[in-house]
């Protein structure tokens, strides 16, 4: 077991930057995942730490050690691939031994290891088959497996449910997870889907562009995100952003969605968004869960206005409703009871507590 | 469609058929002669049936000292050929395939470009070479077989090289990487991992390599020139045609007899060659 350290990291390909200097600290234990849109640097960074990857610039460093320049199997690490990778000529116990035949391990605890991670993945009944004999849950954790027997340092995942499909993917997604509590090794775990990362991490790391947007715990990230693009990437449906502008009204500052629907700015927020009052860069970011049907008694904070829905989503245990602000689109979630119907007004409630202020001029959230 | 699937399928077999017969039946002809005695095969009859069979053709062949020396150094060469061809090409095309390096994909095109020079082109000046090495070593190496166990891998060596960069090129990355991960060496990884992978690319290979050392006919009529030092192709020609005397009879069973361990080995190989052995590697 070990800490996971970054130091200014940097990758280039030729003259195409894929990692823009990272800085991270993984400490002990802890279930990180890296998590970001198709080429943001999350799985290069991921192959920099396993070794894979030339290192252009920066430190990695597991444990006590800079591993810069130790290979791959001196790392102590083991990696798990979105493709399985299973060594097809091999057995189920052959696969998973294998790392464990290379160092020449005593027989006896190769084969307590293989049947302890075996009972712990459910594979016990597969052993002696081969890779082709098994569904793409098994395989997957076959390669699972082949990581834990070798006791490693670090589990590196590379987007390993990607192959699976969604029902197996929500299935393995807790089997990962319970098998982290049970072996406790730290983890880093890359992946573009933002609800694995929320679901699996201690810690999610939001890239972009090859570099670190924020770094949080899975909440954090979700109720406070630093940056339009986290507040962007994080939740699904994904927050609404609506062109608006902050006004000085009589008694405090008034926020106007699109030269539409007008609400007011709490006192405490004042303060904070005195200084951006005029400013034609301003987004606001509310999530659909927090535009609600109307309910009888308004809880502090909450403005009612009306809507025209366009399309409704019934979902079963909600409804998304899909509404117009003088041209940007908008998604409410509602509740399936509301009678929400396109064409006909709905009354919705906004939840200013929830609201992010955004200015995208800068990107960042005020 | 299944009026189309018929259709095409009968399209299919009317071609197979076709080529069947057109490539069946020079061995075909060969047996029915390699049946008859001389003075039939000389005699104004139907060409394609056998009046008087006889096994005389292939008594001689068989009691004959020379044809069986033949036969024994074609077979010696072909295994050592395929056996140079392969501890030669199989890593050069792990290398070329796999550890990036500067030049190798120019080094990689430059290999099959050297397949493509024709053997007619190459003896006179491997001959001179031979010459020149006479001159310096004072070593001849001039009509003996084992020469053909140099010579050859120049004709096997890059095309094979070449057609196992293909094959490995197509085995997933992630695979070496487990491997390097897991702990292994490049030498490992090729033993324990590539080479049982690409084993239907490796057959391939070994089937072409056993093939062209097996049947080439111009570097064994240009090197070697005494009876014991020669291979089927050329001792053939040389010992059953005899001024202007062919023996026809003879010359074709030899011929048929000469085919079969190809034919074996094709037998033998094909079902592994045919078996794909990644699946389940990776998803899919």
């Amino acid at each position: 077991m070990a800490q996971v350290n970054l130091r200014k990291l940097v990758k280039n390909y030729d003259e195409t930057p894929a990692v823009r200097g990272i800085d991270l600290d993984i400490p002990d234990k802890e279930f990180v995942v890296l998590v970001g849109p198709s080429g943001c640097g999350k799985t290069t960074t991921l192959r920099m730490i396993a070794g894979l990857e030339d290192i252009t610039d920066g430190e990695v460093v597991i444990g006590e050690d800079v591993v810069n320049d130790v290979p791959p199997k001196d790392r102590n690490i083991a990696m798990v691939f979105q493709n399985y990778a299973l060594y097809p000529h091999m057995t189920v116990h052959e696969n998973m031994s294998f790392g464990l035949r290379l160092k020449k391990v005593p027989k006896e605890e190769i084969n307590s290891r293989v049947d302890n991670a075996a009972r712990i993945l459910g594979l016990v009944d597969l052993l002696n088959r081969k890779p082709k004999q098994l569904s793409g849950g098994q395989r997957q954790r076959v390669a699972m497996g082949r990581a834990i027997v070798r006791d490693p340092k670090v589990f590196l995942f590379d987007e390993p449910l990607s192959n699976l499909d969604a029902k197996l993917r929500v299935q393995m997604r807790t089997e990962i997870k319970k098998i982290h509590q049970k072996v406790r090794t730290t983890t880093v775990y890359v992946t573009h889907d933002q609800v694995e990362a929320m679901t699996l991490a201690d810690r999610v790391v939001v890239m972009n562009a090859g570099r670190i947007e924020q770094v949080g715990a899975p909440n954090e990230l979700y109720h406070s995100p630093k940056t339009q693009f986290v507040a962007g990437f994080i939740g699904s449906p994904a927050m609404n952003m609506i062109p608006c502008q902050l006004e000085q009204a009589a008694n405090g500052l008034s926020l106007t969605l699109n030269g539409s629907i007008r609400f007011e700015i709490s006192p405490e927020r004042t303060s904070r968004y005195k200084g951006h009052v005029g400013s034609r860069t301003l987004l606001a970011g509310l999530r659909p869960e927090h535009l609600i049907e109307q309910r009888p008694h308004l809880e502090p904070g909450q403005q009612a206005f009306e809507a025209a829905p366009e399309v409704v989503e019934p979902m079963g245990n909600e409804t998304l409703v899909f509404f117009p602000v003088n041209g940007a689109d908008v998604c409410a979630r509602v509740d399936p009871g509301c009678g929400a119907r396109p064409g006909a007004p709905l009354k919705l409630v906004a939840d200013l507590r929830h609201l992010h202020l955004i200015d995208s001029a800068t990107g960042r959230v005020l | 469609m299944k009026g189309e699937r018929k259709r095409a399928l009968y399209w299919s077999y009317f071609f197979l058929i076709l080529f069947a017969v057109f490539f069946l039946t020079p061995p075909l002809y060969m047996l029915i002669t390699s049946l008859k005695s001389s003075a039939e095969i000389g005699a104004v009859t139907n060409p394609w049936w056998v009046y008087n069979p006889t096994l005389d053709n292939y008594k001689a062949l068989l009691t004959s000292e020379s044809y069986l020396t033949f036969f024994r150094n074609s077979a010696m060469v072909s295994v050592i050929v395929v056996i140079v061809t392969m501890l030669i090409s199989i890593p050069a095309a792990f290398a070329l395939a796999r550890m990036k390096f500067w030049g190798s994909t120019t080094l990689a095109t430059g290999v099959f470009l050297t397949y493509l020079i024709p053997e007619t082109l190459l003896f006179i000046p491997l001959f001179k070479i031979f010459a020149w090495f006479n001159d310096t070593f004072d070593i001849s190496l001039m009509n003996h077989w084992w020469v053909l166990v140099i010579i050859y891998p120049t004709l096997t060596v890059p095309f094979c090289t070449w057609i196992m960069i293909g094959y490995f090129a197509s085995i997933p990355k992630e695979l070496d990487e487990a491997a390097l991960i897991d702990g292994a060496g490049y030498f490992q990884m090729l033993i324990k991992i590539f080479i049982p992978v690409a084993l239907p690319g490796i057959i391939a290979a070994t089937i072409f390599a056993f093939t062209v050392s097996w049947a080439d006919f111009l570097y064994p009529m240009a090197f070697t020139t005494s009876a014991d030092q020669m291979v089927l192709p050329a001792g053939i020609v040389t010992t059953l045609i005899k001024g202007d005397v062919y023996a026809w009879g003879q010359i074709m069973g030899a011929c048929l007899l000469g085919a079969m361990p190809p034919l074996l080995i094709y037998a033998f190989l094909m079902d592994y060659y045919i078996a794909g052995l990644t699946a389940g590697a990776t998803k899919g």
